[in-house]
């Protein structure tokens, strides 16, 4: 390491804040109602007392500038992608441009009810065609359906689709899905909610797809293979076509989860590889940001064969160029969303294609697949990495030379956020005993890379010479670690007032 | 491509290390009959400032209802967004985050949504609630399929008046679940007949699912089914999905509902053609363990500090995957934290003034509506800032010559309820002024003169 390394972790001025409930006074006011500019009425005959609530009990009352102080002072306690490298594996944190959000709050939009006659929402329409052809032609699959509203729920739509596919066919005795033992647990848990049963493939010796555990299933029971390309270990899935094809010659379908599509745009298109279903995270491949936990959006694109099955409406043009909804779906399986997804994201990832354009889109993946790779070489002489061979978009090392030293994948983790970075993801996948998941994305920087490769290597130092330190960790934040078994254990999931213990 | 910070030096020095000389080589393990030869079939690239251009020029085809009179509700309703609550929660802070994982580095999104938590069951009268999901329809989907593991019965009895697009969720999720839905008819009021929680066949009812104000506007009486439930021994779920009705009515936490679920879009979220909206999801204490998606939990650091985590993460994917609670990961966590702001902002006495106000405006159109020759109230039954109206012709058309006239009529229900004539759903929120109001009326007045 550089010994002259300037990390950007450091200690600053950090301010308390209660919560909102504890600064409350009464009567206190923030707020400007538009006026009551109808005719003096009869308050009392507006609604049947009986109806009527008390006041809401413990609502706070604040200040204009309480708010703001609140709100502004939590969020300095946040770490963000604005405030550094978030190389969180499978979550794909790059950039999140703000263009985007200058567009997505453009009153056109964001004061368009959902419900407007399409011939006053031709723009939105407009926005939403375009976009599901863009992601057709990425993922090189005939249609898509932006409905949605995160990965999961596109991985239970897909799933969906594939039960009513085979229902179609009166093969209703297809119910077997294979999941890899490396892969999300959304997987699992959304063929369930689709009437699924689920069995998990053991990965092969180098962590991909096995075709000898594979084959005992190619048969009349098999529904679909769930397959993420690249794998969570961050390596492609060499075997694909040819377990595309095995799958499909015995009469199942293949779903690819696509959280790792940043790895793949414009090199290689899921559909060419024999993926039938795919569900796409714009919320990590196409930059709209994560919000803390969402809003996310997870379009599904499917083949030609599929497509009868999405769901109710499709956007269509007619041949004046008139953008509509198309409710007449028989085939299809449903909605999943009150309206039509999460719009406000969709325009971001919009706005983000076509600020790229095809080039950009190619160059994205190309980065991101440089910037794992590097990190992988410069990283592997300090940490134990599981299956050393080329990676895609990221890289999974894990904590077996360090836990001589009894220092864990967590102590790891906590450590990187006192050199001012976020931790990779920890523990994930299973098969990876301590795993972290670095997934660096195209957005950052050669030095960034190398701050971040210092710091990891001062820690794999730490844990030689002062492991407690390591232990001890994180010390800069505004809080230590913290304590997970007592919150679960003692369960607190809201704001009692301190007087009344037992409300 | 000024997302990217590669220079071209730099990328030189990288490939060295990683011992490749092209790009190309670091995607061999592909099959090269595979890996694509020509460019994707996208748009070219533009500047930033095209792209706004280009997208102003879209916003500027649509007619948002700050432009154009609306009087659209139906589970997404117009109402006004103090500027703080945009500000903050655009904060990069807020919204470059991820999922909350690491808690020492993510308090302000944990203790936004612990205070989110407190705010619903405040409103809500429920004990318990979680963290978000989707949207309104999903939350009642997961409320059916959780109320189904509860109960272990497979009977629901559900409000004709749930909203459509609700219904159609519910048997999304629960199609391969053996669930059966029984629809629940209306009463001349437009509430909820519950004549069937009286009969044998309830017995064996594992809920009875209830939206107040449903999709007519109608408020129901919570309180009634509430008793009748208990007699049946079922679960009562409660669907709202205008939250603001919260500032005024019983909560029905308070009337014995055992769910009380829906979409929060209404505390401050944009209607944003959709989306993104807030499911929000609310328990007793008894199925806390069965309930679905993310909660925030107070607990401390290792010196005595209180801090907040994500908790009871065993109910879900990531640890107990095919056995999960729920298959939900990402959630809406910003849409909540939006929602935090919104309800400190107004507060306990702003909130109960802006659903007196919706009541008002609605119940001074709808007053007028009602002195207007060949139009009615379709149902007696109380409103809050929704109601059906019985309209001369088609609504079709009448909407047609609304939006002839600059103004965006109801929904029209007729399609999905032909059993109730022409109706058109019409909402009034704090959004649409007197001279809106005013307008509107007009309008229908001169349509029914042409009518006749």
């Amino acid at each position: 390491m550089t010994a002259k390394t300037q990390f950007p972790g450091t200690s600053g001025l950090t301010l308390e804040e209660p919560l909102m409930f504890e600064k409350s006074i009464k009567d206190r006011k923030g707020y400007s109602l538009p006026d009551d500019d109808l005719p003096e009425l009869n308050n009392d005959s507006l609604l049947p007392a009986k109806y009527v609530r008390d006041e809401i009990s413990g609502m706070p009352e604040l200040s204009e500038l309480d708010v703001v102080r609140h709100f502004t002072r939590l969020s300095t306690w946040n770490y963000s992608i604005d405030h550094g490298f978030y190389p969180l594996g499978s979550c794909t944190m790059k950039y999140n441009p703000k263009i985007n959000e200058v567009t997505a709050g453009l009153c056109g939009f964001t004061h368009l009810h959902p419900l407007t006659p399409a011939s006053a929402a031709q723009g939105a329409l407009e926005i939403m065609y375009r976009l599901e052809k863009y992601l057709s032609e990425i993922s090189g699959l005939s249609a898509v359906t932006l409905q949605p509203s995160a990965g999961a729920q596109g991985e239970l739509t897909g799933m969906l689709m594939i039960k009513a596919f085979h229902q179609s066919r009166t093969d209703s005795n297809r119910n077997i899905v294979l999941i890899p033992d490396s892969a999300h647990g959304t997987n699992p848990a959304s063929s369930v909610i689709a009437g699924l049963t689920t069995r998990t493939l053991a990965s092969g010796p180098d962590g991909c797809l096995d075709i000898e555990a594979l084959t005992p299933h190619l048969n009349g029971n098999l529904a679909a293979l769930m397959m993420t390309n690249p794998n969570t270990l961050g390596i492609f899935e060499k075997k694909a076509v040819e377990i595309t094809k095995l799958v499909h010659d015995c009469g199942g379908l293949v779903y690819m989860d696509g959280a790792n599509l940043n790895a793949l745009m414009g090199i290689v298109k899921p559909g060419d590889l024999g993926v039938d279903v795919l569900h796409i995270n714009l919320h990590k491949t196409f930059a709209t940001p994560h919000g803390g936990g969402g809003p996310g959006s997870g379009p599904v694109a499917v083949t030609k064969t599929l497509e009868p099955f999405l769901p109710a409406p499709s956007i269509k043009i007619d041949p004046k160029g008139f953008y509509y909804f198309d409710w007449h779906r028989p085939l299809s399986i449903g909605k999943v969303h009150n309206f039509w997804g999460n719009f406000g994201v969709m325009i971001k990832a919009y706005t983000y294609i076509r600020s790229l354009g095809a080039e950009g889109i190619r160059k994205v993946s190309e980065a991101a697949v440089l910037n794992a790779n590097y990190m992988k070489e410069r990283l592997k002489p300090y940490f134990h990495i599981a299956y050393d061979k080329l990676c895609k978009h990221e890289c999974i090392f894990d904590d077996s030379f360090q836990h001589q030293h009894d220092v864990s994948t967590m102590d790891i983790a906590k450590r990187l956020m006192d050199y001012g970075f976020h931790p990779p993801t920890v523990y994930f996948p299973l098969i990876v005993k301590g795993a972290l998941m670095i997934e660096p994305t195209e957005s950052e920087s050669k030095d960034t890379l190398d701050q971040f490769i210092d710091a990891m290597i001062a820690i794999s130092e730490e844990a030689k010479t002062n492991p407690e330190r390591v232990k001890d960790s994180p010390t800069l934040p505004k809080l230590k670690r913290l304590d997970e078994t007592k919150a679960a254990r003692q369960t607190v999931l809201k704001w009692i007032p301190k007087s009344t213990p037992n409300a | 491509m000024h997302y990217i910070p590669m220079t071209e030096e730099e990328r030189r020095q990288m490939l060295k290390t990683v011992g490749a000389t092209e790009i190309s080589e670091l995607f061999e393990d592909i099959p090269e009959s595979y890996r694509l030869k020509q460019l994707l079939k996208l748009p070219e690239p533009m500047s930033e400032w095209d792209v706004l251009c280009h997208l102003k020029k879209l916003a500027e085809k649509n007619e948002p209802f700050d432009k154009t009179p609306c009087f659209l509700g139906g589970g997404s309703y117009r109402h006004c967004i103090p500027s703080v609550v945009p500000a903050l929660i655009g904060r990069g802070e807020f919204v470059t985050a991820y999922t909350p994982y690491q808690p020492e580095i993510s308090q302000g999104t944990l203790q936004a949504l612990f205070e989110y938590q407190t705010m619903i069951t405040q409103l809500t009268g429920m004990p318990i609630a979680n963290a978000s999901l989707y949207d309104g329809a999903m939350a009642v989907a997961e409320a059916v399929l959780m109320a189904q593991r509860v109960a272990k019965k497979p009977k629901f009895a559900i409000s004709k008046a749930l909203t459509p697009g609700y219904r159609t969720t519910i048997e999304t999720y629960a199609r391969h679940q053996n669930v059966i839905l029984i629809d629940l008819p209306l009463n001349q009021d437009g509430s909820t007949d519950i004549a069937y929680l009286q009969s044998p066949d309830a017995n064996d009812l594992a809920a009875v699912v209830i939206q107040s104000p449903n999709y007519f506007g109608v408020i129901e009486d919570i309180e009634t089914i509430g008793l009748l439930k208990q007699n049946t021994g079922c679960l009562l779920i409660t669907v709202i999905n205008e939250m603001i009705s919260l500032g005024i009515l019983k909560p029905p936490g308070e009337l014995r509902a055992d769910i009380v679920c829906g979409d929060a879009q209404s505390l401050g979220l944009p209607v944003s053609y959709g989306g993104p909206y807030l499911g929000f999801f609310t328990v007793r204490e008894s199925a806390l363990r069965q309930m679905p998606g993310r909660v925030v939990g107070m607990t401390v650091d290792t010196e005595g500090r209180q801090g907040f985590v994500n908790t009871l993460s065993t109910r879900e994917q990531h640890i107990r995957r095919e056995k999960a609670t729920s298959n939900i990961c990402t959630n809406q966590a910003l849409c909540a934290i939006t929602a935090a702001a919104f309800m400190a902002t107004l507060g306990k006495q702003g909130l109960r003034e802006l659903a007196l106000l919706n009541v008002k405006k609605a119940a001074y159109l709808k007053s007028k509506i009602a002195s207007l020759d060949g139009f009615d109230i379709r149902f007696s039954g109380p409103t809050f800032n929704e109601f059906t109206v019985s309209v001369p012709g088609s609504v079709k058309k009448l909407n047609e010559y609304l939006l002839n006239n600059g103004v965006i009529g109801g929904i029209d229900a007729s399609d999905q309820f032909p059993e109730y004539g022409n109706i058109m759903l019409v909402c009034a929120t704090e959004t649409n002024t007197r001279e809106q109001l005013d307008q509107f009326v007009k309008l229908l007045a001169a349509y029914g003169r042409e009518c006749f």
